[in-house]
This record gives C-alpha cells, structure tokens and sequence, in this order.
C-alpha cells in the first residue's frame, strides 16, 4: 500500500485544526490571564472595576488593612525577639502582608489551611496566639497550637509536602459530606518539588476542593526565581493538571482577596482545586541568620518599597472616607499592644519537661521507650541530688 | 478450617476491615478494578465500590501524602506500595510526616495509616522488585513495623494494624504469599509487641520474622539430624519489639542465631543480636551469630539463591556455636 501526500496531510492533526476550526482549545478556561490580575495602583488609586473579580466589601477590606498592620508590627517583633535570643529563628514574611492575611481571610474557620514556616503572620492573623505560633521557633516544642481545633495544620518546613497533604484533607472532608476548603501556601522555590506536582495533580484527578496559594516572593533563600521554572509564571503550571488558575498583584490586597475569595468559591462548588500565584516580594532575608547582600542588590529591595501593600490599601481606604487619621493611629496603636503584650509574655523563660519526650510518641510508649523513660527520669534525679548537695 | 493462602488471608483482613468500619478505605496503584498485582485487594473494589477501594495517580509520595489528609480527616488509610523498592519516593512523607504528627503535634493529630508494602525476594523478580526494607522504617520511630510469617498472623496482624491508632508499616513478605495453611478466620492471634515461639528446643534459639521463618523452621527441623534441638522464635513485630519473649528464650538454651533475609550491616538483626548480647551475657555460651542477606544490592534472580539465606548457611553457622567451647576460629588473630 502506498501514501499519498493527501493522506499524509489528512492525517495531520494541523492539518485537521485547520481544516475544522471550531474545535475548541482544550486549555480554555484553565490558562491564567496573561497579566497578574490588579484592581489598585500602586499609589492605591483604583483601577477600573471588573466584571470577572468584583471588588471585596468595604467591611472585608478594612479589617484586612488592620490585620495587616497587626501583622507587620506582629513580625517586626519576632525579628527582634530572635536578636534578644528568643527565637531559635525567624523566616520573615514582612512585604507579603496582603497575601498572608487574603489567604485566612478568604476562609471560613472550618476551613483547613496548610501553611509553611513563613506563614506565621498568616496563623496570628488566623486567631491563633502568636506565643502558640512562635512554639515552633522559639524551640520549647514543634507545633505549639492545636492543629485540630483551629483547622490549621502545622506549619511544614519539607518544602512542598504539604500539598498532598491539603488535597487528602479536602477529599476525606468531601468524602464524609463536609463542605470544607482547603488552602495550602508555598513559595516560589517549592514549586519546584515533586509534592507540589503531586498534590496539584491528586487534586484534580480526585476534584478535591484545595486552593494552592503560592506567594512568589522571587527567592528561594537566594536562588531567583529564573533557576526554578521555565514558565511563563508560575500559574501555567495548574494547565498541565487541568486545573484553572490565576496570577494575581500580591501587594495589591484588594486584588489578592478578590482573586482568592472566587478561587476559594471555585473550590468550594465542587469544581475541584484551584492554583493562585500572588507575585510578591520579600522585603528581609530568609530569616535573621541569612546575609541577602550575597545574592541581591540594595536597590531591587528598595524598589519594592514603592509597592508596599499596607500603604496602597490605606490610601485606598482613605480615598473611600473608609479610614482616618483617628481610625489608623487607633489600628497601630492596636498593633503596638499586641506586640508588647506578645514580647512580655516571650520574655518569660519556657518551662520544658524531659519526661515528655516520650509523652507523644506513639498512642501507648513501647516497652523500650518506657525503660529509656525511666533512665532519663533517673538521670534528672540524680542531676537534682547533685544540686542539692552542692 | 480451611486452608487458604496468605495472600488470600490478607485479602479477608481488608475486607472484614472495611465491613466493619466504614471509616476504611483501600487505594494505591492498580488495587481498584484489577486487584492489585498480587491480588490481594482482589474485589474489594466490586464489593464495597469505587469510594472505598480506588486507583490512584501513579505517584507513590502522592499516595502517603493523600493519606495523611485522609487521615486528618478522620478516616482510616490503608495503602499498598505496589513493590518495596517503589515505595522510596513515599519515604520523606513517611519518617517526616506519617511517623511524626503525633509528636509534633502532641498527640492532637494522629495518622492511623496502613502502609502494606509487598517485600523481601525469592520470587525470581528482576531489579527494584525484591528489596527488604523494614530497617529503613524500623530505624524511625513514630511508625510501628509488623511482618507476618503465617496464614493467620497475616490476618490477624492486619487487623490489627487497620485498627491500631498509629501508622503501621506492613511489610507482606512476597514469598509467602502463596503458600498456604489451614486457618480459620477471622483468627485472633497474639497482639502486637509479643513474638511467638513456632518450634520450641533447647539446644539453641533462632530469631527470625517474616519469610527468614520458614528458613529457621525448616533448618530447625534438619538440625535434629545433627542432634541439636533449636528453638524458633518469629519476632512478627519487629517494631514494637519484644524483648521478653527472645530474652526468656536465650536465657533458656543459652545460644542464639538471627537470621534475616535483608542485607546484614546496621540492619533489623544486628539491633536483635546487639539486645540479646546486652540482656543475656550471662546465660550465653557463646556469641550471638547473625545469618542475613550479603551486604550487596539486591541481585538478579538467577543469583538471589546465593544471597538470601538458606538451610544450610542456618545450619552452619549453628555448628559455629562454640559447642566444644572453643573460640570461633574465624575471628581469632592469626
């Protein structure tokens, strides 16, 4: 049998999109805009409305503002307490203020969020005690705060393992009738790693409502951005998994609670996950211990100081009649007692038992750990005779 | 009775689980309409439907990682790695994760998952198919580690574990699975923490759990021939581990043999002989010896006889058990 080059050319799938155009492109509807979606200038001056992203309620916005604020002076203190020696170590999240603050605020309480180690403005913005949020750092055990009773998983430092985690989560909870969301933040650097393929990808194929979040704040400690991906953004990777996603201006608040509040909605309705990238920055190093002079010049950051969320949203509110003088100097008053109630109260000295070491471990100790239990209870004995006859 | 096979055993144990508590649900790759690939999730999927027993993305971190959500979301996880060595990409979920929640978060979360993992070799299969990896999980705590070497411990342990309310690697050991025994289910057998004596004797004990049991009954048998009678024991959990049960047994004959089918550097057994050592100097009349797999990957299926254990590498080193009270001539300096 021979080929004609007609043949050839029929079975040619250009040939055939050509010959039929009305075959819809399959990716439609999943592709994000190709620029990040922005509902306010950078001066807070508003852009037009839209249909596709109506502005949130004034009430919503105003809150978000005095979170934010809170949440700065929140992590401008725990930058301190690291200096006095407090804090084991601090991942600033100081810039990303909008996203910390959307990504709780889009949520109901019954809905489960899935942060990282740099979402800790996030967790006190959720409700949660900062003092129970900085357990973690402060060293005196790992997760300080009840994960089941505030629907809040322990922040996870293995990059990326989270996402699988919050796409399990949101299926069992739709499994069982609930109509919880998930979210789950991540950075920039850890969409790089395979659970963050793994987890988007479960999601889709299980409809699982999960929002992943992802906070490009253009580092990963000191590798740039362009060392993790050769996308176009980030938000092209939600295509190759079916699902729809959206890049959205991360220091516009306004944007990120609008594009978050219909991602969350998108979930929510049983049409699966949703990936949002929030293009951002982050204005300290990684944490207190990284020297950012090695990898970025002074300028770039200073650059960013132009974008700064918490005054493009006050501008904003303030144009709107919504804030004044009185209202901001009442907010950052606020923001001043929390951070002086949370320093108090981290000045105290932990107290830390040995002896539950072995406490959690398994639901009932192993025969083993109950004899190594009690060769540390003998050890602190004898260390405590020492001391009384010394 | 009857007599079933343990593959069938374990079949039984998932779905006498899922009958009784609708919390259970069974997913991994190719569990769902095929049975998985050694059957043992065979009609789980037509019985109880696609919600409780399902196919997953062929992602094996993805699969553990799924199930710690589930599990947070207060059902019951049971997974199948299809193969030992396929289940390394699961493994930063597992001793980061599943094996720590508990302890992180103290103890307000808790991950009652079952990880089955098919292992260990003797079945002729190529590369990356007969790993024994029970060390690797065995070395992290937070996670219990349990292998059966009986029809009815196959099924009784897996209850076990499904109803237990911390993770439990559940290592299948592959060779085992076709062999059969007569059993009547469901069968309670003894709980996890307590090793069971399958042969009692009183000339030597051997330590062995899951397909090195069968290896230790049978040299235990032959040993008669050369006079000696030796005691089995078979660990079934190894972690909890049971030192009660191995210690009263060397105490007793005072000579002891590990034998496991995994290579032997820093693995299971050199844990077992290192605990014997400590809690038996006394009643020993000669070293602990160690029987395992050579300290090699894995070989290929036309070699693996030379590398797993076997009667006679059991046998020989019984006989260098000091029994004319004279030193191991192998480790004196020459």
């Amino acid at each position: 049998m021979t080929t004609t080059p007609q043949a050839v050319r029929r079975a040619s799938p250009r040939t055939r999109r050509k010959a039929n155009p009305s075959v819809p492109d399959p990716s439609a509807g999943l592709l994000p805009r190709t620029e990040p979606v922005r509902l306010l200038n950078p001066d807070g001056t508003p852009l037009p409305a839209r249909d596709d992203y109506p502005e949130p309620p004034l009430d919503a916005l105003r809150e978000m503002y005095r979170r934010m604020v809170v949440g700065r002076r929140f992590d401008v203190q725990a930058t301190a307490l690291t200096k006095q020696g407090r804090l084991a170590v601090y991942p600033s999240s100081r810039g990303q203020e909008a996203c910390q603050v959307g990504g709780v605020l889009a949520l109901r309480d019954t809905d489960w969020v899935f942060p990282t180690y740099r979402e800790s403005m996030a967790l006190t913005a959720r409700g949660i005690d900062p003092v129970e949020v900085l357990t973690l750092l402060r060293g005196d055990w790992h997760c300080g705060y009840d994960p089941a009773a505030r629907h809040t998983a322990p922040q996870c430092t293995p990059l990326a393992t989270q996402c699988v985690h919050a796409a399990g989560l949101a299926y069992g909870e739709s499994y069982q009738g609930r109509d919880t969301v998930a979210l789950a933040f991540i950075g920039d650097g850890a969409t790089s790693e395979g659970d963050f393929h793994e987890g988007v990808n479960f999601a889709a194929v299980f409809k699982a409502p999960v929002v992943y979040f992802v906070q490009n704040n253009k580092y990963a400690i000191s590798v740039p951005l362009s060392r993790q991906t050769a996308a176009p953004s980030l938000a092209y990777k939600g295509v190759g998994y079916g699902v729809p996603s959206e890049q959205v201006d991360g220091n516009d608040p306004v944007a990120v609670l609008a594009v978050l509040t219909r991602a969350v909605e998108h979930a929510r309705s049983g049409k699966g996950p949703f990936l949002v990238e929030a293009h951002t920055y982050r204005m300290e190093p990684h944490t207190n211990a990284d020297d950012q002079t090695r990898y970025r010049d002074a300028e770039e950051v200073e650059a960013w100081r132009d974008r700064d969320p918490i005054a493009r949203l006050e501008a904003y509110l303030r144009a709107r009649g919504e804030l004044d003088d009185a209202a901001v100097a009442a907010i950052a008053d606020e923001a001043e007692a929390y951070a002086a109630a949370l320093r108090d109260r981290m000045n105290a000295q932990p107290t830390v038992d040995p002896l539950s070491l072995f406490d959690h471990v398994y639901a009932e100790p192993t025969p083993q750990l109950v004899e190594q239990r009690e060769q540390v209870r003998a050890e602190l004995a004898a260390d405590r005779d020492e001391e009384g006859d010394a | 009775m009857a007599t079933m096979t343990m593959a069938k055993a374990l079949n039984a144990a998932l779905a006498d689980a899922m009958l009784d508590d609708e919390r259970v649900v069974v997913f991994g790759e190719d569990v769902g309409q095929l049975g998985g690939v050694f059957r043992i999730t065979d009609g789980l999927q037509a019985r109880f439907g696609d919600k409780r027993c399902f196919d997953t993305p062929l992602a094996e971190a993805g699969i553990v990682g799924f199930a710690v959500g589930l599990a947070m979301s207060g059902l019951r996880p049971v997974v199948e790695m299809q193969f030992d060595a396929f289940a390394y990409p699961a493994f930063e979920q597992i001793a980061s994760h599943v094996a720590k929640l508990r302890n992180r978060t103290r103890g307000a979360l808790s991950v009652p998952i079952v990880i089955r993992v098919p292992y260990a070799g003797g079945i002729g299969g190529v590369e990356h198919h007969c790993d024994s990896s029970e060390a690797y999980y065995a070395h992290t705590p937070g996670l219990k580690v349990v292998t059966p070497a009986t029809v009815e411990d196959a099924y009784s342990l897996l209850r076990e574990a499904i109803d237990d309310p911390d993770p439990v690697v559940f290592m299948e050991p592959k060779k085992l699975y076709f062999s059969s025994a007569e059993a009547e289910l469901p069968a309670r057998t003894a709980p996890f923490g307590k090793a069971v004596v399958r042969r009692a004797g009183t000339d030597a004990t051997l330590v062995a759990y899951g397909p090195a049991v069968p290896v230790a009954l049978e040299a235990a048998e032959a040993a008669r021939e050369e006079g000696w009678d030796l005691e089995v024991v078979d660990v079934r959990t190894i972690v909890p581990f049971d030192d009660a049960t191995v210690t009263a047994s060397v105490r007793k004959t005072g000579r002891c043999v590990v034998i496991q089918e995994a290579q032997g550097f820093a693995g299971v057994g050199a844990e077992i002989a290192a605990r014997v050592q400590e809690r038996c100097f006394h009643a020993l009349h000669a070293p602990v010896l160690r029987v395992s797999g050579l300290d090699i990957p894995y070989p290929a299926p036309m070699l693996e006889h030379t590398h797993l254990p076997s009667v006679d590498r059991v046998l020989d080193t019984v006989a260098r058990l000091q029994w004319d009270d004279q030193p191991d001539t192998r480790w004196v300096a020459a």
